[in-house]
């Protein structure tokens, strides 16, 4: 690097440039034009529709977008408790960003697991509204919601959501998002189906292995009772 | 490490030598409305001219490397929204493009329509939120602001609609985007692209030719090319100076091969240039938008194959750069196999851009630093990361 050209520029010439175009023939003329540009855009706000877009709040509210979200919560099908979609898998407290998802399995007295959480907090004064959890969760149970109106007099237990605050029915999911809940809700069923005629199926199995035991077990009795008859 | 008192030590610019009595000693900022957040200088000053400026940084780090390091690739994505708050959605695909250079993931064709859109979408409300800023700087804080704001919202909501929100998006994955297009969301963004033409004429007339603007502007802040670039300035900066150097052409990344446009060259490298080399880009990415959205095809908005859970990339090291509206943005990632990064290093446009302040305002007077402070556009949530 050559030394010189590390040094600054020091000396400044305070006079404005030459005109190149003819925008320099009368001065002050650009001040004039941006005044210009500011007062029509003063007016403009006074009659232009799309510039009176001021919402008056607390009686009006602006809808939000399908996409909008703000803070996770849980969803059940019909009951509260049995009803919860969570299994208490840990997916979402691994992946969140701010580790702010704390989650305890439920257990019976055996030690077994229930597959439901005994405990899940979402502490919303640490989570960064990110998605991640809803993402990733297998069992179609957490989602955001678009609540906005959250405030809190009380800072430590007001924001630390809690099962009882979290839980949300699926129809209220249905509500927030049509779209994304009937395909959930589709695939849902049909897993469910596919479940139901899965488990139909190995019934139906058990039931002719069962029944064709019975049958080789008859055979087998009368082939020995036949035997025995004979003998 | 803490318990070393000189640590704790005042900075050395703001102690009194032996024959400098006659300077003044400012400590611009943190809080100041022109540091474009908690950046502090330490400025000494004879008279008016200025003689000695120092940054002191650091007030708003975050430790984003370190987090990065012991989240899972996935979880580090709405960090990244954070680090240059103006514009979320280009780190985000500095990050996730960095990952799939790591992993070998590619990308369906839709999904590069659907970055390219937002990433120059995302460059015009950087350019646009510069012009209003700059003029907050040079005292008319107010109405050119407000003006480029209203448009910024604009293109925010339309990122709602998208993302979910409006600034801190978390929408690249890697091998695509989280969710398709909203239906409609396409025209929407025609009409918007329509409309800006005329909001940059408008924005032109009213600030371009402001007699103000131009003599505060015009021929403040220069420095040689040579010097720009040893000192690694990238973007906008650098091409006000002239040099012809913009990664979307010199190694194009996504499918920017594909789309005509310009890059509009300064030819002092002043502040006035800077200013200018951004309206002008505005209107190429203006150009690149137009073309996306007519080429815009169907398909499948991220890679099927891609694991969302328990993403390991294989063991090695990627760095993959992107131009952001700043400058080189580069995410530098070294995988040892497991959920998270082992190294996690961000390149980031602001803080190498801010390298060459001192150089820059040496010799002028202190109301020409604030105005070099914001030709620079920085974002502290970058610098300070």
């Amino acid at each position: 690097m050559n030394d010189s050209s590390m040094e600054p520029t020091t000396s400044i010439n305070r006079l404005p440039a030459p005109p190149k175009s003819g925008r320099w023939i009368v001065p002050g003329l650009g001040l004039f034009q941006g005044l210009m540009v500011a007062g029509r855009n003063m007016f403009e706000s006074y009659y232009k529709k799309e510039r009176m877009t001021t919402i008056q709040y607390p009686e009006q509210r602006a809808p939000i977008s399908p996409n909008f979200r703000n803070f996770p919560f849980l969803c059940y099908d019909k009951d509260p408790v049995a009803g919860l979609r969570c299994t208490a898998c840990s997916i979402c407290e691994n992946e969140c960003p701010p580790k702010c998802i704390y989650i305890v399995l439920d257990r019976d007295e055996n030690g077994k697991s229930l597959k439901r959480p005994k405990v899940f907090d979402i502490d919303i004064s640490v989570c960064m509204n990110c998605g991640i959890c809803a993402e990733v969760c297998p069992f179609d149970s957490i989602y955001m919601d678009g609540e906005y109106e959250l405030s809190n007099d009380d800072r430590f237990s007001g924001l630390l959501l809690g099962l009882d605050r979290l839980s949300k029915s699926a129809e209220y999911h249905m509500q927030l998002r049509p779209e994304e809940a009937s395909e959930v809700m589709a695939r849902r069923k049909a897993d469910e189906e596919k479940k139901a005629a899965a488990q139909a199926a190995k019934e139906a199995k058990a039931k002719a292995d069962k029944e064709a035991k019975e049958k080789a077990a008859a055979e087998a009795q009368a082939a020995t009772e036949q035997k025995g008859e004979s003998a | 490490m803490i318990s070393d008192p000189s640590m704790f030590s005042p900075p050395p610019a703001l102690e009194a030598g032996p024959d400098d009595d006659q300077l003044l000693r400012v400590s611009l900022g943190p809080q100041h409305p022109s540091t474009h957040g908690v950046f502090r200088m330490n400025v000494v000053l004879d008279g008016e001219t200025v003689v000695s400026l120092k940054p002191v940084f650091g007030y708003l780090h975050r430790n984003h490397e370190k987090i990065a390091e012991s989240v899972t690739y996935l979880s580090s994505m709405p960090y990244t929204d954070r680090l240059d708050y103006i514009c979320p959605l280009t780190n985000n695909w500095a990050y996730a493009s960095a990952v799939e250079k790591l992993a070998g993931i590619e990308v369906p064709e839709r999904a590069e329509y659907m970055r390219i859109i937002l990433g120059e979408l995302t460059r015009l409300i950087n350019h646009t939120a510069f012009a209003g800023f700059i003029l907050g700087d040079m005292g008319a804080w107010g109405s050119a602001l407000m003006y480029a704001f209203r448009e910024r919202e604009k293109i925010l909501d339309l990122f709602e609609d998208v993302t979910g929100a409006r600034m801190m998006s978390n929408f690249m994955r890697f091998g695509g985007c989280r969710n398709d297009l909203p239906a409609g969301w396409a025209d929407k963004v025609s009409v918007l692209v329509d409309g800006y033409g005329p909001f940059l004429d408008e924005m032109e007339k009213f600030l371009l030719g402001n007699e103000i603007l131009l003599v505060r502007t015009r021929d403040v802040g220069q420095l040689p090319k040579e010097v720009l670039i040893n000192g690694g300035i990238t973007g906008p900066m650098l091409r006000a100076a002239g040099v012809n150097y913009d990664i979307r052409k010199v190694e194009p990344y996504g499918i920017y091969d594909r789309f005509s446009f310009r890059i509009p060259l300064g030819e002092k490298g002043d502040c006035y240039d800077r200013i200018m080399i951004r309206f002008l880009e505005m209107r190429e990415s203006l150009k690149i938008l137009r073309q996306a959205l007519d080429q815009l095809p169907e398909g499948p908005f991220i890679n099927p194959k891609t694991k969302i859970r328990n993403f390991k990339p294989p063991v090695g090291e990627a760095y993959a750069r992107i131009e952001g509206p700043k400058g080189e943005l580069g995410f530098h990632l070294i995988s040892d196999g497991t959920v998270n990064p082992l190294r996690y290093r961000i390149r980031p446009p602001s803080f190498i851009n801010l390298t060459l302040l001192e150089d820059m305002c040496l010799g002028l007077d202190l109301a020409d630093v604030v105005i070099i402070l914001g030709s620079i556009d920085i974002v502290l949530g970058e610098v300070d990361r």
